[in-house]
């Protein structure tokens, strides 16, 4: 059943050529029907190809699927094909079930929107990038996979591009993602250089021809790329301005899809971070700060999804401090926890908004947990688990990175749990802001109907991501080696890595309890700060609202000089330099030959002249001439 | 009595200047076309000369030539500025200078 492997990219894709021709006269909603059909069914196969890897050992579970040459120039032979291993399928698993679900709550999410059918064929092209990203068994094609969700996202953030900050989000997400990309591309060059190969397996095992100085600049130029992806500092305004997007699609850019490319990329090329310890310490380092600084951003954000999207970028430190660390089992572990409750969590706040029409404002909503218990419920699941704490996915995912990043430095693990206990805090003000307290959304909704829980096609999607955000604890368990699922599966990618079991039981139970620890200390400080008051303009100061001022740096020191620079060239260099030497040449054309055409005067009389005058120059010097 | 070669010269030379300043400060048409035949004609003279003087017959079959391509000159010459005496009445060669670039 392995084969069956090609169908896991091809169904999406064939879903969005067959909308991309055909969406507009299919129509609402069966368009979104079919797009859901085919990444469920992608799903499917994701699920045969899982249970058909079980039956092999667990060392043989790395299977090539070639498709055909793409293109061959000199040594440079690359092949577009899968490659099936417990990493990529796991991957594929979740990126095809997440991004389902997702599906199936933009159908009704979108029933109202114009462009419904498009929106569609964006997704169904999306997860067909995403899913080549993972799957491919070449690095090549893994950029190509890569610049695909780049291309997709830029088209669906800026899917209702009448709006100015919808189109502009997009561009911004394009650009940021351009930066990375240069790493990508640059590193790409590098490795075939040195291995002369871009085929994954090619390009591990001949890894020990490479110097460590060249692994280091491979591995940070790839890192530079995961950094744009992911949106990790310096590179991670773009994500908070992504929210301009339609919520579904933040839930995919966030939770299945795009951002957790360059975490999967870091554990993709985990031999190469191995080989190169002092990268990998960056990616850890990076990550940690990014977990911190994001978090205290969204302490302070006022809009519903931008705080998700800040904890986004926190979680994706999360992710790069645990592949820094070696703990790559751990980044996997916790980027599928976060795929299932950050999920859950956009798609409530996309029910909150959706109810209250387009309100994004957390300062306009409260008390909707007596509307909305469903929704309210869903967000409740998510927010204990983000915050870790126990039995949620989240506790058991966070509690692995943690005890990883110990063991590689007491310092990362100290910032981590900073991070935790500001994570559990800023989740708990979104989630009293938004369902306790005064309702504060009346006065903008004079006389309109009370806010009421979605219908059952995003009422579904709600539930399982809520039932898979509690269930995702059993994917790895750190009781007993044998429970330890996803360690044994991905053993044959990624290596033993965990620090985990150097530790004696005391340890254990004592980063366990430090954990649950942090988790309720953020608990309860959101309940007594934010259970009764919605506006404390001191917890919520401008530097943290504004991010830090890092996107307004960037606008300030690189944007504007930038579009200063070229005002420049364009008033002066262009009109001035260029434009000069052109009309210059017409110029001196013109006045030669206004010069020149003195000289044709009518006259026939000093035409004469002037044929008489070169006859005596001509005879005068041939005689002269003759005459020496 | 044979006459020396060099008062043939000089003569065709007399000839030439004379033909040369006419068609330079002449500004009747006519007359600058005579002046041109007349400057064709020294070319003969001397051709005819050296001719005789170096017993060489090309330089008698040069001046034939001259003579036809004068012929054709003359009718193609006279065309025209019959044609422009037609147009106005005393023309002279200054007045169709608007042919200027």
């Amino acid at each position: 059943m392995l084969h069956l492997a090609y169908l896991i990219p091809l169904l999406p894709l064939g879903g969005f050529a067959l909308l991309a021709v055909a969406g507009k006269r299919i129509g609402n909603p069966v368009a979104g029907w079919i797009a859901t059909a085919a990444v469920a069914a992608a799903f499917a196969m994701s699920v045969i190809v899982l249970v058909s890897l079980f039956g092999h050992a667990p060392d043989a579970r790395l299977f090539t699927q070639r498709w055909f040459t793409w293109f061959r120039v000199d040594r440079l032979v690359v092949d577009v094909g899968l490659r099936i291993d417990p990493l990529s399928v796991t991957m594929a698993l979740f990126v095809t079930g997440v991004s389902a679900l997702i599906h199936l709550y933009s159908i009704g999410y979108m029933e109202h929107d114009e462009d419904y059918a498009k929106f569609f064929t964006y997704l169904n092209l999306f997860v067909f990038s995403m899913l080549m990203l993972v799957l491919s068994s070449n690095l090549l094609v893994t950029f190509f996979g890569w610049e695909g969700v780049g291309v997709c996202s830029y088209l669906l953030i800026s899917f209702w591009f009448r709006r100015p900050a919808a189109a502009s989000a997009g561009k911004k997400a394009m650009i940021y993602n351009r930066i990375g990309d240069g790493g990508f591309l640059v590193a790409l060059f590098l490795i075939f250089e040195r291995t002369g190969s871009l085929d994954y397996s090619t390009v591990f095992a001949r890894l020990g021809r490479v110097s460590t100085t060249d692994l280091v600049a491979i591995a940070l130029l790839l890192f530079l790329g995961a950094v744009g992806k992911s949106a990790q500092i310096p590179l991670f305004p773009w994500l908070a301005d992504a929210m301009e997007g339609p919520t579904p699609v933040s839930a995919l850019i966030h939770a299945a899809t795009m951002v957790t490319a360059g975490v999967y990329l870091m554990c993709r090329i985990n031999p190469i971070l191995h080989a190169a310890p002092d990268a990998a310490h960056v990616v850890a380092w990076v990550g940690v700060v990014t977990a911190a600084v994001a978090a205290t951003i969204g302490c302070a954000q006022t809009d519903i999804k931008k705080v998700l999207a800040y904890s986004t970028v926190s979680q994706l430190g999360y992710m790069f401090l645990a592949a820094g660390s070696g703990a790559y089992v751990a980044a996997i572990f916790l980027m599928l926890a976060h795929a299932f409750y950050k999920a859950l969590l956009f798609l409530s706040a996309g029910s909150v908004i959706h109810a209250l029409d387009g309100e994004q404002d957390l300062k306009r909503m409260g008390s909707l947990r007596a509307f909305m218990p469903l929704t309210a419920g869903a967000f409740f699941v998510g927010w204990l688990s983000i915050a870790g704490v126990p039995p949620f996915s989240g506790f058991w995912a966070k509690s692995d990175v943690l005890a990883n990043a110990w063991a590689v430095s007491p310092a990362l693990w100290a910032i981590g749990a900073a991070t935790a206990v500001l994570t559990a805090y800023y989740m708990g003000r979104e989630f009293f802001l938004v369902f306790m307290g005064d309702p504060r959304w009346q006065g903008a909704r004079p006389g309109g109907e009370a806010p009421r829980d979605p219908g059952w096609v995003m009422g579904v999607p709600l539930v399982a991501l809520a039932a898979c955000s509690f269930l995702g604890l059993f994917i790895d368990l750190p009781f007993h080696p044998t429970w330890a699922f996803l360690e044994r599966w991905l053993q044959p990618v990624v290596g033993a890595s965990l620090a985990v079991h150097h530790f004696g039981v005391a340890e254990l139970w004592g980063f366990a309890l430090a954990d649950v620890a942090f988790a309720l200390l953020g608990i309860a400080v959101a309940t007594a700060v934010w259970r009764v008051a919605a506006n404390r303009p001191r917890l919520e100061p401008r530097f943290l609202l504004m991010a830090w001022f890092v996107d307004w740096s960037y606008d300030r020191f690189v944007a504007r000089p930038g579009a200063l620079v070229a005002s420049f060239t364009a008033s002066v260099v262009e009109a001035r330099f260029i434009d000069g030497a052109v009309e210059g040449v017409a110029r001196l054309v013109r006045g030669g030959a206004e010069r020149l055409r003195r000289l044709q005067s009518g006259y026939v009389r000093t035409y004469a002249l002037a044929i008489l005058g070169g006859i005596v120059i001509v005879v005068t010097y041939l005689v002269t001439r003759a005459g020496s | 009595m044979t006459i020396d070669a060099s008062w043939y010269l000089t003569l065709a030379a007399v000839l030439f200047t004379i033909g040369a300043v006419g068609v330079l400060v002449r500004r009747n048409v006519l007359v600058m076309f005579m002046c041109i035949e007349l400057m064709l004609n020294a070319a003969n003279l001397t051709f005819v000369t050296f001719s005789r003087e170096l017993n060489d017959i090309g330089g008698q079959v040069a001046v034939f030539f001259v003579l036809v391509v004068a012929a054709a000159e003359v009718v193609v010459g006279l065309g025209i500025i019959v044609a422009i005496y037609r147009r106005r009445v005393g023309a002279t060669a200054d007045d169709p200078h608007e042919l200027r670039g």
